[in-house]
């Protein structure tokens, strides 16, 4: 056989039935589902008398809309309690496995998938949610589906995918001090664009990889879509094994020595080849901060506000003097001048153990500026409850940040965390579009210690000369 | 599935690159339960200023485009969020048709899931859609079973549903059909039993734990 790709073995091992000219039908071996993208998913089903056919590879949570305050009190939106229930009520009546707002399970999908060790390497996963993708940090193919594919998942099992090319991101040399993985994937986005890999499976390779934690594999993953490619994924090695070993779904004993020996086999054969390769050297990734509209546009912090007449044609001058305008931001201004008013430790990027250790780090008898609000919304109720083992709760709260329950919270402001018209963030999360924090919010992204280090400033810094 | 097959009407043009999901349908907006009434929130925040009123800058604001149903606009069209309920909103708003460079992955799939036809075209030739459809009135034809564009100034291009060649054939054909993908993958009965029976007895210890 042919060297294979480490996505081309997974691939073949999942394709149920496959013509000619059209999509494979592949095998799903884990479905994530949150209360957004599935009620009209389970309304279809019913509609037409379907079930759901594996519940045992299905998980629901709740993440998107849930509060991140006290719990114990009703749920004031009555629209977002509405969306809750709904799944509540669908996950009970289908028998799929729920964990509801108060369950210790619960969290952000993309968090309590790898977390529970139902992401395990090899898996087919997907969600209806674009940052599926994160669960290629296991050496999984993770892809992100919209609801009616939810609802066919739900009936069949399988989706129905064509295959993607292969693109292989290899990420020389190591990286310097004080640039995170979230540096790092907005390095990468940045030099290939927010529609470079649409229309790939991206495997990202390379010394500086291997040195990642999972966690910082995660948010590399996790922001693959933005950068287009639908999948992104890491091999698993014995960073992976070390961390899946124990979690509460993974095989055990006997089971556990096979699926690491399967594990171990699924890395690219030597001599394998990718559609494009995309070389990035690590030498050369600084802490970064977006100044404009989409995660592509991104500049080192040492930088300044670009000039809208220095682009190439009139529509893109255009466009940036829109962006500079939306974000309230002027050309030549410095991105260490540029004052916050919110900063947001948290989401599916940015809000695992390693993420708040090292934002608790950097503000550790420090306090936040008093001109600005920062708040952590932990990544599932495990990591609340990891943290607070650890008294990392009150290093934040003592600082003067909140410590919220676990959500996606103020990443794409579906509940009531979210950035009023014309306040400007700092955000560990993974999008800045127009809007996307609270209609005229102005979003940052920066990794976890570089917006730690903004709530205590007040205005971003260069984390490398922090002290 | 409604099917798709021709379709003539008046185009809207949005002369922006990487027009994110986001802005077709903010998130604020996401939490119905059902699939319909999407069509008021398509690109709420461009269409109205802060008190509420309707944003007289917004391109798509002018009285001429009120009835169009074919929306054109630059590359990378819908990326960002898998919410179908983009889809969801063009479609209630009445446009089945979107015409653009390129299209960002899930909201692609999404659109065909939905009977909603992604037109795939050149950059310079929707440059000329944008250009001709910022006067009153223009409208063009887009045939799915001949796969062109016309207009009456003379345009006639062929166009795909997807640069993929087998995805655009396969896609075509279920647009075509208005075909619903859980119906077409329930014929596959058997090899996905087949395949469950294999994968249950090859890989038992990565059973559920």
């Amino acid at each position: 056989m042919a060297p294979r790709t480490m996505f081309q073995k997974i691939w073949d091992e999942h394709v149920v039935h496959e013509e000619p000219g059209q999509p494979a039908l592949l095998y799903v071996d884990l479905h994530l589902v949150h209360e957004v993208t599935s009620p009209q998913a389970f309304d279809g089903l019913k509609l037409n008398g379907r079930k759901v056919r594996r519940p045992d590879l299905t998980v629901a949570t709740v993440d998107h809309n849930v509060p991140t305050t006290d719990r114990s009190l009703p749920i004031e939106d009555e629209v977002s309690r509405t969306q809750i229930d709904a799944l509540t009520h669908n996950a009970k009546e289908f028998g799929v496995p729920y964990y509801d707002i108060f369950s210790g399970g619960q969290g952000i999908v993309h968090v309590i998938g790898p977390e529970r060790g139902f992401t395990q390497p090899g898996k087919i996963v997907v969600c209806g949610d674009s940052h599926t993708s994160t669960h290629g940090a296991l050496g999984a193919i993770g892809i992100a589906i919209g609801t009616t594919q939810v609802e066919h998942v739900l009936a069949t099992q399988c989706i129905v995918q064509p295959k993607p090319r292969t693109m292989e991101i290899r990420v020389n040399g190591d990286l310097p001090r004080g640039v995170s993985a979230k540096d790092l994937i907005l390095g990468i986005i940045g030099q290939i664009g927010i529609d470079g890999g649409t229309g790939y499976a991206v495997e990202y390779t390379g010394e500086a990889i291997r040195s990642l934690t999972m966690d910082g594999r995660m948010t590399v993953c996790n922001m693959s879509i933005e950068a287009g490619a639908r999948i992104g994924m890491i091999a698993p090695d014995e960073t992976t094994f070390a961390y899946l070993n124990g979690r509460a779904f993974v095989p055990k004993g006997d089971d556990w020595t096979k699926a690491v020996a399967y594990w171990k086999s699924l890395p690219a054969d030597p001599g394998a080849t990718y559609d494009k390769t995309v070389e990035i050297d690590a030498a050369k990734m600084v802490p970064f901060v977006t100044w404009g509209t989409n995660p592509g546009m991104v500049l080192p912090v040492t930088s300044r506000i670009p000039d809208p007449s220095s682009f190439p044609t009139p529509t893109e001058q255009a466009g940036a003097r829109r962006v500079l305008e939306y974000m309230g931001l002027r050309a030549g201004q410095a991105i260490q001048d540029i004052t916050v008013d919110k900063v947001f430790i948290g989401s599916c990027t940015n809000s695992r153990m390693e993420d708040l250790r090292a934002a608790a780090a950097v503000i550790k008898g420090k306090h936040v500026n008093p001109k600005v609000t920062a708040l952590v919304v932990p990544g599932s109720a495990a990591i609340k409850l990891q943290a607070e083992a650890e008294g990392l709760h009150t290093v934040f709260t003592d600082a003067g940040f909140e410590w919220r329950e676990a959500g996606c919270s103020m990443c794409l402001g579906m509940n009531p965390d979210i950035l009023l018209p014309g306040e400007r963030s700092a955000s560990t999360s993974n999008r800045n579009f127009e809007g996307r924090q609270g209609k005229g919010g102005r979003t940052h992204l920066v990794g976890p210690e570089m917006a730690a280090a903004a709530a205590v400033a007040g205005h971003f810094v260069d984390i490398r000369e922090w002290k | 599935m409604q099917p798709y097959k021709k379709v003539t009407g008046v185009v809207a043009p949005l002369d922006r690159v990487n027009v994110d999901t986001d802005q077709i349908c903010p998130a604020v907006f996401l939490k119905r339960v059902e699939r319909t009434g999407f069509g008021q929130f398509l690109f709420h925040s461009w269409r109205h200023l802060a008190d509420g009123s309707l944003n007289p800058d917004f391109e798509l604001n002018a009285p001429q485009f009120k009835d169009a149903t074919v929306l054109v606009a630059g590359r990378n069209f819908g990326c960002g969020s898998s919410r179908e309920h983009a889809v969801w909103a063009l479609e209630d708003a009445g446009f089945r048709t979107v015409i653009a460079p390129s299209f960002a992955e899930i909201f692609h799939k999404n659109c065909f899931e939905n009977g909603v036809c992604p037109v795939v075209l050149p950059e310079d030739q929707v440059d000329t859609i944008l250009e001709r459809a910022s006067k009153p009135g223009y409208q063009l034809t887009v045939d799915l079973e001949a796969c062109t564009v016309t207009d009456n100034q003379g345009l006639n291009v062929k166009f795909v549903t997807h640069q993929d060649l087998a995805t655009h054939e396969f896609r075509r054909y279920t647009l075509l059909n208005g075909l619903d993908e859980i119906g077409l993958t329930l014929r596959q009965e058997a090899a996905i039993t087949a395949y469950e029976e294999r994968r249950a007895r090859d890989f038992a210890y990565l059973a559920r734990h």
